[in-house]
Parts: structure tokens; sequence; C-alpha cells
């Protein structure tokens, strides 16, 4: 599934600027990996250190977010945007 | 005034990295929250020469009675001077309300023991928001914004909007469209520019967060959020030195995002570690809606985590379903030993009436929420009738007069005669008669 996340300010200084990454990911974990593989600065940045999501950055899915469509087993559409959001909006549960 | 912009600074509350004072409220680290951390040691008055905690105590009472009147732990600019005597709202005994939710042989212990904390008559906007919004704007002011801004389910919106006019500031208000109509008009009257979004204050949210990336605007409750947030610790303070500069045993708060019933234990705490009061184990009880109830829940199950809701409740101002502050607030609670519970609508309701039929105090749903949880609490004996007990009434409600459509009957105008007023007395007592009586027959 091609999907389309947007970087938040504070993590492009770790995508050379980009604000918009295109990726291939069918969910969550997978998109996640994909962003470690074209970003490996922003790894330590967006997961803890067992590898889990950050608890304070909230995920979001075409404006809802992902705990309310399954969170880890959401499926991504194609053409999906993908929100990163950091915590002002609530600590995270874990996904 | 004492303002002291070198005494404190960012600090993320999970990995710890400090940052100097900037609107910012993650760590670019791990996106944890920012909260404001002070220099105690330059706060605490010298104990050389006799002076100690009695010192600043004094210095407090010379005050204005205003919430500035604790400068000294608020994060304010240097040579800041307050334009608005925010806050110091009364805080007094409720015995014909306590007799109530302590039915019984307690009653009149009870009586003697519980209090509310009225926010409902705050300046200048009727809620504790003007309290948060009053450090939000100061340092918006010391940052260079021209524009404020916050997401909010309304009190909040009415803060903003009027500070702001006070100020001199352009307001941007970002609101759920099914706000109730008395705090749009609230804040429109201000001036402000209201923006009404089709979606719940969650989505309100997370696109202010996407909008105070673009813009340079301050956001009381985005960007500004780590400052906004201590003006809470004021609430707290209050209630101490209203007591006689002593801790309660027990408080009682409304939760949305969950920041208020954190920051009151965080005054505690404060004047705690200054020796401003004596240290005493205080529990916190949080208080929500049943149709939006994450904190709560995860209190009553046992969980540290918040999972988040979809909102379903007449109390809208208390309708966040993903609560910002909610893992810190359940963090408070627990580890107070105090609990929390929640409310249904029609709860809600009966709560506020009970509330202003026996202490004439008329506060929105989110006081109802909180009397209505109190009431729960006494009779799960997780509030005992002899110790002292603080209800935080944090809104007025003028605002929400809408949940109490159809509760009263509209009575029928009667003509200017002495004989018809007579007339109508009779009728009148002979319906409150039939009332009483199937109230016992009820009780029976």
């Amino acid at each position: 599934m091609s999907i389309h996340v947007q970087i938040p300010t504070a993590l492009r200084r770790h995508t050379a600027g980009v604000a918009t990454v295109a990726c291939t990911a069918s969910n969550l974990q997978q998109l996640l990996s994909a962003l470690d593989e074209q970003f490996p600065e922003l790894k330590s940045h967006i997961r803890d250190d067992k590898g889990q999501l950050r608890r304070f950055l909230n995920i979001y899915v075409n404006e809802e977010d992902i705990r309310f469509l399954g969170g880890n087993d959401y499926v991504f559409s194609d053409g999906d945007e993908v929100l990163l959001v950091p915590s002002i909006a609530g600590g995270s549960a874990r996904l | 005034m004492p303002t002291h912009d070198a005494l404190y600074q960012l600090r993320c509350r999970e990995c710890g990295r400090l940052w100097v004072n900037q609107p910012r409220s993650y760590c670019e680290e791990c996106f944890s929250p920012l909260e404001v951390i002070y220099d105690y040691d330059a706060i605490r008055p010298a104990r050389a020469n006799g002076a100690g905690p009695g010192i600043l105590r004094e210095r407090i009472a010379q005050r204005p009675a205003n919430m500035w009147r604790y400068a000294e732990l608020l994060p304010l600019p240097a040579g800041f001077e307050p334009r608005l005597p925010v806050g110091f709202t009364p805080l007094f005994r409720a015995p014909r309300l306590a007799e109530r939710l302590a039915a019984g042989n307690d009653a009149q212990a009870a009586a003697q023991n519980l209090y509310i904390k009225n926010d409902a008559v705050c300046m200048p906007t009727l809620s504790f928001k003007d309290r948060v919004v009053a450090v939000a704007l100061a340092q918006a002011q010391a940052f260079g914004f021209d524009t404020v801004a916050c997401s909010s389910t309304g009190n909040l919106a009415n803060a903003v909007a009027a500070q702001a006019a006070r100020l001199g500031l352009k307001a941007r208000i970002f609101i759920p469209a099914d706000l109730e109509p008395a705090k749009i008009l609230g804040t429109q009257v201000f001036g402000a520019t209201v923006v009404r979004i089709g979606g719940n204050y969650d989505q309100v949210n997370r696109l202010c967060s996407q909008i105070a990336e673009e813009r340079r605007w301050g956001f009381v409750n985005v960007n500004l959020r780590p400052y906004y947030a201590e003006g809470s610790k004021t609430v707290g303070f209050e209630i101490a030195e209203q007591l006689g500069w002593r801790l309660p045993d027990n408080v009682v708060v409304p939760m949305a995002g969950g920041s208020l019933i954190t920051k009151i234990k965080k005054a505690f705490d404060e004047l705690i570690k200054l020796g401003l009061v004596a240290e005493k184990p205080v529990k916190f009880f949080g208080a929500q809606a049943t149709g939006c109830s994450p904190i709560s829940t995860a209190v009553k199950t046992g969980s540290a985590e918040i999972e988040p809701q979809k909102p379903a409740t007449i109390a809208r101002s208390l309708a966040i379903g993903n609560p910002a502050d909610g893992l810190y607030a359940i963090r408070a609670i627990k580890q107070s030993g105090g609990w929390s519970e929640d409310v249904s609508d029609p709860e809600v309701v009966d709560a506020i009436r009970l509330l202003a039929e026996n202490e004439g105090i008329f506060t929105e749903t989110a006081g109802g929420v909180t009397v209505g949880t109190a009431a729960k609490l006494y009779r799960q004996d997780r509030i005992l009738p002899e110790e002292t007990t603080v209800l935080c009434i944090t809104g007025n409600g003028l605002k929400t007069t809408d949940v109490l459509a159809g509760v009263y009957e509209v009575e029928q105008p009667i003509a200017p005669k002495l004989a018809e007023f007579e007339s109508y007395l009779q009728q009148t007592l002979e319906k409150d008669n039939a009332a009483t009586e199937r109230h016992a027959a009820a009780a029976v």
C-alpha cells in the first residue's frame, strides 16, 4: 500500500527537511520500519528503548486516531494520509 | 511583584531533558510533555536571622486578594505587571449539601468539614480557566505573539477571548461546532474570531497542534501549555491559604484533560517543600461524566494507561476523550490513595440542582459531575464525614442552562390583583403539600 506520512516540524531535522514521506506499508509496524529504513536518525525519536512507538506520539490516519481504527491491526488502504502528532492530544495507551 | 524568569525553566516529564523557556509543549527527543520546574532554593526564604516560611506567608498575606499573590511559584516573565485581579475565589463550608451527601448520624460531622471552592465566580469569565489563561497570556506577550489561540470546550474560549481583548491581542478560538450557545456568544462578544469545527474536542485539539506548527500564534493549550497549566496551581494555593495554611484531607476535582488535579497536587507539594504548610497526606479524587470517562475508567479498572473514548455526555466542558494529562492524573490519584468515579447525565442534572437548592450555587455541568461524584464517594465510604473535604466547582451554570431545559414548568401569569395572588398561593400550597406527601410515601 502506498501511503503518505506527514512528518512534524520537530522531526524534520532528521528527514533533511522533508515534510511528507511516501511509504509502502500494510500496517503500523511496517510503516515504522519503512521510516527507520529511510531515515535512520528518526528511529530513536519515534521508538522507545524497547522498539515500541513512543507513548506520547499519536498516530492519525485520515484525521482519525489509529487507536479507534484497530491500532496495530489496522490495515492501510492505498492513499491513506498518516499524521504523526506529538503529545498535546494525550498520552497514548500502548498500541 | 517578584517575577523571576531566571528561576524557572522547562523539563521533559519523562526523559528529564531541560529546555530553556520557549513556547514549546513537548520534548523533541522523546515527544513527552514539558513542565515548568523552579529553583526552590532561591524561592525559599532564608532561615537566617529567624526568617523562614512565616515571612513568605506574611508577604503573601499583604498582597491583593488575587492569584498573583503567589507570584514566586508561577512562571511569570521578568517585570510582569498583572492587568486583571484573577482568582482568589471564595472557599466556604457547605453544611446543607454535606447533610445530603452524608446522610444519617454522620451528617453533622460532614457539615463541619465539607467545603466548596467556588470558581464559578472567577474573574473575568466565571471559570477556573481564567487562571491558566492569565499565566499563558503573560508568557504570550513576553514571547512576542500578537495573536493568541486555543482549542476549547467553551470555558477556555471565553477566558482567552476576554483576556486577549483586555491586552489588545488578537484571538483565534477553535471549538467543536456543537458547543453550548452561551459559550459561543460569550466568546464572540469579546471580538474574538471563532472557528467552529465539525468534530469533537479531540479532533479540534489535533487540528490546533497542526496549525501551531504552521503559524506563529500563541496557542495557550498547545505551545504555551507548560506555562498555562501552572496557573491551575493557584486553586491549590488558595485552598491551603483559605483553610488557614493547612491542607485538606480530600479534594474532589473534575477531570477533562486531567491537568487541574495534577496541578493542585503540585501546588500542595510545593507548599510543603517551602514549609508554608505542614506535610500531611491528601487524597485526590477525580470526577468524570460516564459518557466521557477515560481517566476514571483507567482508575477503576486498575489500568496505568488511557484508552481514548468518543465523548457522549452533556458535560461538554469535560468531553475530552483523549486527555492530555490523563496518565499523570491516574498517577496522582493512585499515589494519593484516592479514587475516581463517574456519573450519568441525569445524575449530573440532579447534582446541579442539589448544589443550587442547598447552597445557592449554580454550577455548570462540570460542577454537577463533581457534586454527583462526591455523593458516590461518601456512599462508598471513600470520603468520611470527619475528613476535611474540598469540592472544586470550576464553572458557572449560566453558561450551560440548556441542560436544564424542560426541568421546570413555565408558570402561567396571574392578574395583578391580591385575590388572584391568594388563589394562586392556595393552589401552590396544595401542590407543594401533595408533592411532600408523595416524597414521604416514596421514602417509606
